[in-house]
């Protein structure tokens, strides 16, 4: 494949050639294929899963395939030699062979499947770094959040923030914290592992490693807006000293990540640039999740608490201050949009006030 | 004017809707324009608005109604495929520093309206439209259960078509994606009119096809021939069963679901909103419970469309009918358990994703069983390679790929690494063109005799075959190779040169599609100038099977003089061996139902209501509200549905065929 | 005729048409029964989303708060009545007594009618309460599910004078009788959800 031809030098003939090679590439793995050939663990995982499924299916697809071309061309009526028989159309023994045939696949590709989800369920903190490798080290936590239309990376061990840039040592596990602020995005570097979604007010997960140094891409695979197609960055794979000059690097900058430059940063931005945070308030991923950045508007745990409670009664009806500055007017669509006012008292005292 | 009353009058709509400073619509406009006077001038020229208004849009007649659904579909298409030329053509060229020529305002409506019209206005009238006008003739009844109820359901389809349309030039679409997930499709993230534009096409055509749904079961359980037990029902009747069993089974939700956004933008409520409780993954939840069967609605037919097919020109009985029948119910059923394999990676624990994946890996093993039995059948047949054929056996090949693609997706650690790529996009268009388009293609040049009395070209039927086939494969396996690349759906641009070729050559592909469309629209005109040497007057062009190539082509009004009396699966071909003779007298006057307006009307209403409610146009709303209260109530006053066809009528009819049948003898 | 779909009597044996007209049995019944499961399904996506958000009161005002359990029960007995009443018109129409169906239908939309005063009345305080749909995801559901039903009792109504206007012309012909039969099975179709309502979400909603 060279990929740096000029598109006007292929004619529709040479296009078909190349998908006449595409599934030799695809055997192959392909030099670009990154999916087929990543670079992290998890992700190599799952091409091996890829690669089993699909040459568990080819025992059957490729037999169909080869039989409808065959009797395709066989029982053709120009053929008088084929013999015809038009009242053949049971046989018990066949029957059960066209249905025991794809039972017996599935059942292999079941097994394997309830198997692989569960080993590879992101959820689920690495024990093996490699083949053969168990995860020693202490795993690098790292809180993503999606914003418009850019990604936000906190490494609260670190005290340090990025924006659409996002580093890792090599050969240790990676926990990654996932929310968004608006709408939903999903987390995607194919070298490292497969995607898992960013979505407001919730918080998912993603246990991940990547295995040999280098700049990998990442990008949101769920369109999310008008800014989507830019909300990419760019994962570096660093070793252990690299990834600690890095991160000395980042802290060493400027730059301070609290909740009023949080609130701008939300703010809808396209093509946004790298930018390095040297500390980073510690709660902002929590308050990101809970929904709460804003001053005086009520975390979400909060509210849940409270409504597990039964709510606040008839009180808390009014309860409610319209959001000055919501993301229809950051899009520059108008309109206010309301929210639920943080209860004054310290978290205790609501606790307690709510516990009729 | 003052302000405010035109704030009353007209809503948010506003001469900035209309897209003055966009060439690319303008010109679409004035060639819409052009040909809709051109359209109206020739009606008025040729006096032909009478006939029109009489034999066609007030029709009643099942076989009517079916072919105006498939004109509809093949409208639409037109449209949709533009879309597609359109994400192509930036798709090819947006790399690196140039920006393509829509800018992401444009091209996410593109590709939202693409999947809209795709699925609602082309796939499910193609469907329905197929169903129509084969079923009742299949099972050898007059019409359907409800005649009115099918002609208003259709308009109803019409003012969906009609409503997306309408967005191209007043106003916008969504930019959301064609399952418009909140919260970006909620009122904080989309305030403008393109949602509502989607919502109001989606519930007046989802009305449209639910009620189609409920016609078209009534009619296949009530109105049967004598004799014609469920297993012995053709195998297309049995899937338009158990599609339209699904269609009423799941088209509600869809109802209900975008209801509640509509709530959420109207009356500003919280079912999806990100604060005071909403839950927008409720929504995702919901319409994919929808969305998953919905495919199998359009799936389902299709495999019928094949089984009449493969069976009649490879000259033999489809083997293992019976697994055929069960496969089919197998699939219905479980297509309702499969719908989280669309979502594995929100964060599904794992036992849940793989009960959902291995549900979807289970539904395989049925359609497997599918495959082998149009295998079989051919296995010692006398194969006719006509057309429908041809399409069948491109099906067999494609459709297997896609299917494995298919498992592939529902291997949940696998589709981690493919959900959302490119490799998914040519995952559903792997079996929604190798499947559905095929299927319809097949079944529009098997039944285009039935419906019209003369066969389509097959030089030009041809073309669009290997076009179709060719084109897909061209357009879609660089997909495939993308998604593996890792490269995501909907992307307006990339950075990455070295995937511009990939893109380029899926342009070509698609280009190589637009011939095959051409060539199915030549093949009509070719078809129709040349019908007198492609005439059949047999009525069976082709040694069917099935009751419909029993009576002539395109049938009388009444379908059959008498009622056919069914003892064998596959009747006609039983009434053939024995040895049947068309009764030539003893007719009588037969009782049908009578033509009516109020289709058109009620659907008419229902459209201009949906505008108003798109456009905060209130008092507009409110009053078309009540006019289709009023026009319902006023429907339900007439008690003259029904007339009878003279005896003398049916002679007459039966006397000419009985001729033209002699002068061919 | 008897319906002949799946057997063949012996004089169809060697027959491959039929010489009399061929009257299918009518399908209306079967169709509306269709109708109300569609309809049905609607209700449940409506159950099951004040199943998922029937909790979230955005700290907000609780069922317990709201509801006054003394109306939703006269609400209720309002409802069962008039479909005790509807039973009473069709065995009236059964037995072609035209005023004595005139009269039962009447007495039917009342109780109805006054089911919806109640339910107005009711949305009515809660908004005025400032415990309207908009102020959580909770009252959204509620408002949502209830006030379908309400809807669907509203066009109920709508049909049910439309009926009577028509028997009064018409009388009890067996079309009529077939359109008042559709109306009996979506006016008990409308009772049963009732009482999905009344136990799922009142009753619960009170104890909480």
């Amino acid at each position: 494949m060279r990929p740096n031809h000029p598109p006007d030098r292929y004619s529709p003939m040479q296009a078909l050639k190349k998908i006449a090679v595409a599934p030799l590439l695809l055997a192959l793995g392909g030099c670009k294929m990154v999916v087929m050939n990543p670079s992290g663990d998890i992700a190599a995982q799952q091409r091996d899963l890829i690669i089993i499924a699909t040459v568990l299916m080819l025992l059957i697809i490729v037999p169909v395939i080869i039989l409808t071309l065959l009797f395709a061309w066989k029982y053709r009526r120009s053929n008088e030699a084929a013999k015809y028989d038009p009242d053949w159309h049971h046989s018990t023994r066949l029957e059960i062979v066209i249905w025991a045939a794809p039972l017996v696949i599935i059942t292999i590709l079941g097994a394997v499947t309830w198997t692989s989800t569960h080993l590879l369920d992101p959820y689920r903190p690495l024990d093996r770094i490699a083949p053969g490798r168990a995860a020693a080290t202490k795993p690098l936590k790292v809180q993503v959040v999606a914003l418009d239309w850019k990604w936000l990376f906190i490494y609260p061990e670190l005290g340090i923030a990025t924006v659409n840039e996002l580093a890792a040592p090599v050969d240790t596990p990676i926990d990654f914290d996932l929310t968004s602020s608006s709408v939903m995005n999903s987390f995607y570097v194919p070298a490292l592992a497969g995607q898992i979604y960013a979505m407001p007010g919730m918080r998912t997960q993603l246990h991940a490693v990547i295995n040999k140094p280098g700049e990998y891409e990442g990008f949101s695979a769920n369109y999310s807006g008008a800014g989507f197609s830019d909300m990419r960055f760019k994962f570096h794979g660093l070793s252990q000293a690299d990834f600690q000059q890095w991160a000395r690097d980042v802290r060493g900058g400027k730059g301070e990540l609290n909740r009023s430059v949080y609130l701008v940063l939300e703010k809808p931005s396209q093509k946004t640039p790298v930018q390095r945070f040297a500390s980073v308030d510690r709660d902002l991923f929590d308050a990101a999740v809970n929904r709460c950045v804003e001053p005086g508007k009520m975390c979400q745990h909060d509210m849940m608490r409270i409504d597990a409670a039964g709510g606040l009664g008839m009180a808390g009806v009014y309860n409610v201050t319209t959001l000055e500055y919501d993301k229809r007017v950051r899009r520059g669509e108008g309109g206010l949009r309301a929210f639920v006012a943080a209860l004054c008292a310290p978290p205790k005292a609501t606790t307690a006030s709510v516990a009729r | 004017m003052s302000p405010d009353l035109v704030k009353f009058l007209f809503g948010r709509l506003t001469w900035d809707a209309i897209p003055f400073h966009e060439p690319i619509l303008l010109a679409t406009f004035a060639v819409v324009a052009l040909g809709g006077v051109a359209v109206l001038g020739l009606l008025t020229y040729y006096k032909a608005w009478g006939y029109l208004w009489r034999e066609w849009l007030t029709s009643v007649d099942h076989k009517k109604i079916g072919v105006m659904y498939i004109i509809l579909a093949i409208v639409m298409l037109l449209r949709g495929f533009a879309d597609a030329l359109m994400m192509r053509a930036q798709q090819a060229i947006a790399f690196g520093d140039h920006a393509g020529y829509l800018p992401p305002h444009h091209y996410d409506q593109i590709f939202t309206a693409h999947g809209v019209i795709m699925i609602f206005f082309v796939a499910m009238p193609l469907v329905t439209g197929l169903m129509n006008l084969v079923v009742p003739l299949q099972i050898g009844a007059r019409d359907v259960a409800f005649p009115f109820l099918n002609n208003f359901s259709f308009w109803m389809t019409v003012g969906g078509a009609v409503t997306v349309m309408l967005s191209l030039f007043v106003g916008e679409f969504a930019r959301t994606g064609w399952l418009a997930y909140p919260p970006l499709s909620n009122l904080a993230y989309s305030p403008d009119v393109g949602v509502d534009y989607y919502i109001w096409a989606l519930q007046v055509a989802g009305v449209g096809t639910t009620l189609s749904g409920i016609n078209l079961i009534v009619t296949i359980i009530k109105m049967r021939a004598p004799g014609l037990s469920l297993m012995k029902m053709p195998v297309f009747t049995w899937t338009s069963l158990c599609t339209n069993v699904l269609i009423v089974a799941t088209f509600p939700i869809l109802t209900a679901t975008l209801a509640l956004l509509t709530a959420d933008r109207y009356l500003y409520t919280n079912f999806f909103t990100n604060d005071f409780g909403g839950n927008p993954m409720m929504y995702v939840n919901l319409i994919w419970i929808w969305g998953h069967p919905e495919v199998y609605i359009l799936i389902l037919p299709a495999f019928g469309v094949f089984s009449e097919v493969v069976s009649t020109f490879c000259g033999k009985r489809l083997f293992g009918y019976s697994s055929m029948v069960y496969a089919t119910v197998v699939i219905t059923i479980l297509s309702y358990l499969v719908w989280l394999h669309h979502f594995f990676t929100m964060g599904s624990g794992a036992s849940v994703n793989s009960f959902f994946g291995i549900t979807t890996m289970i539904i395989s093993i049925p359609t497997g069983a599918k495959i082998f039995n149009w295998l079989f059948t051919m296995y010692r047949g006398r194969i006719r390679f006509e057309t429908p054929m041809l399409w069948t056996v491109g099906f067999m090949v494609t459709f297997v790929i896609g299917g494995m693609t298919g498992v592939l997706l529902a291997v949940p650690p696998a589709d981690f690494v493919l959900h959302n790529s490119l490799f998914l996009i040519a995952h559903f268009h792997n079996v929604i063109i190798g499947g559905v388009v095929f299927g319809m293609f097949a079944g529009i040049n098997y039944w285009f005799p039935k419906a019209f009395g003369f066969k389509l070209n097959s030089f030009w039927g041809k073309v669009s075959f290997w076009c179709w086939l060719v084109g897909f494969w061209v357009a879609f396996a660089p997909l495939y190779v993308l998604g593996l690349m890792g490269v995501t759906r909907r992307l307006n641009h990339f950075e990455d040169p070295s995937l511009q070729i990939w893109f380029v050559i899926a342009a070509i592909g698609a280009v190589i599609i637009l011939f095959g469309i051409l060539a199915f629209l030549v093949q009509i005109i070719v078809s129709i100038r040349d019908r007198e040497a492609l005439r059949d007057v047999t009525g069976d062009p082709w040694g069917g099977r099935t009751l419909e190539w029993a009576t002539s082509s395109p049938p009388p009004a009444y379908n059959f003089a008498f009622t056919p009396v069914i003892h064998q699966i596959d009747a006609w071909w039983d009434m053939k061996q024995r040895g049947y003779e068309r009764p030539t007298s003893g007719f009588i006057p037969i009782h049908m139902p009578a033509n009516t307006g109020a289709g058109v009307v009620l659907a008419g209403i229902s459209t201009v209501l949906g505008f108003a409610m798109i456009w905060h146009i209130w008092w507009l709303a409110a009053l078309s509200f009540v006019a289709l209260i009023a026009s319902t109530i006023v429907h339900t006053f007439n008690f003259k549905r029904d007339y009878y066809i003279p005896a003398e009528e049916v002679v007459r009819v039966e006397d000419e065929r009985t001729q033209a049948l002699r002068s061919l003898a | 005729m008897a319906s002949h779909a799946q057997t063949l009597t012996a004089a169809d044996a060697d027959r491959f048409h039929m010489t009399e007209e061929h009257h299918p049995e009518n399908g209306t019944l079967l169709g509306f029964w269709i109708y109300l499961m569609s309809d049905c399904l609607i209700f449940a996506v409506l159950f099951a989303a004040y199943a998922v958000l029937g909790r979230n009161y955005a700290a907000g005002p609780s069922g317990a708060d709201l509801f006054e359990l003394p109306v939703v029960a006269v609400n209720t007995g309002l409802l069962l009545f008039s479909s005790i009443t509807y039973g009473f018109a069709m065995l009236s129409a059964q037995a072609g007594r035209k005023t004595p169906t005139l009269v039962w239908l009447a007495i039917t939309g009342l109780f109805g009618a006054g089911f919806l005063t109640l339910e107005l009345t009711e949305f009515a305080h809660l908004i005025h309460e400032g415990a309207g749909p908009q102020r959580s995801a909770f009252l959204s559901s509620f408002f949502t599910l209830v006030g379908t039903h309400g809807l669907h009792v509203t066009f109920g109504i709508i049909w049910l004078v439309t009926l009577m206007v028509q028997v009064g012309q018409r009388g009890l012909d067996e079309a009529m009788r077939r359109r008042l039969m559709c109306l009996s099975m979506f006016w008990h179709f409308l009772d049963v959800i009732w009482i999905g309502v009344f136990s799922f979400v009142y009753l619960l909603g009170a104890l909480k």
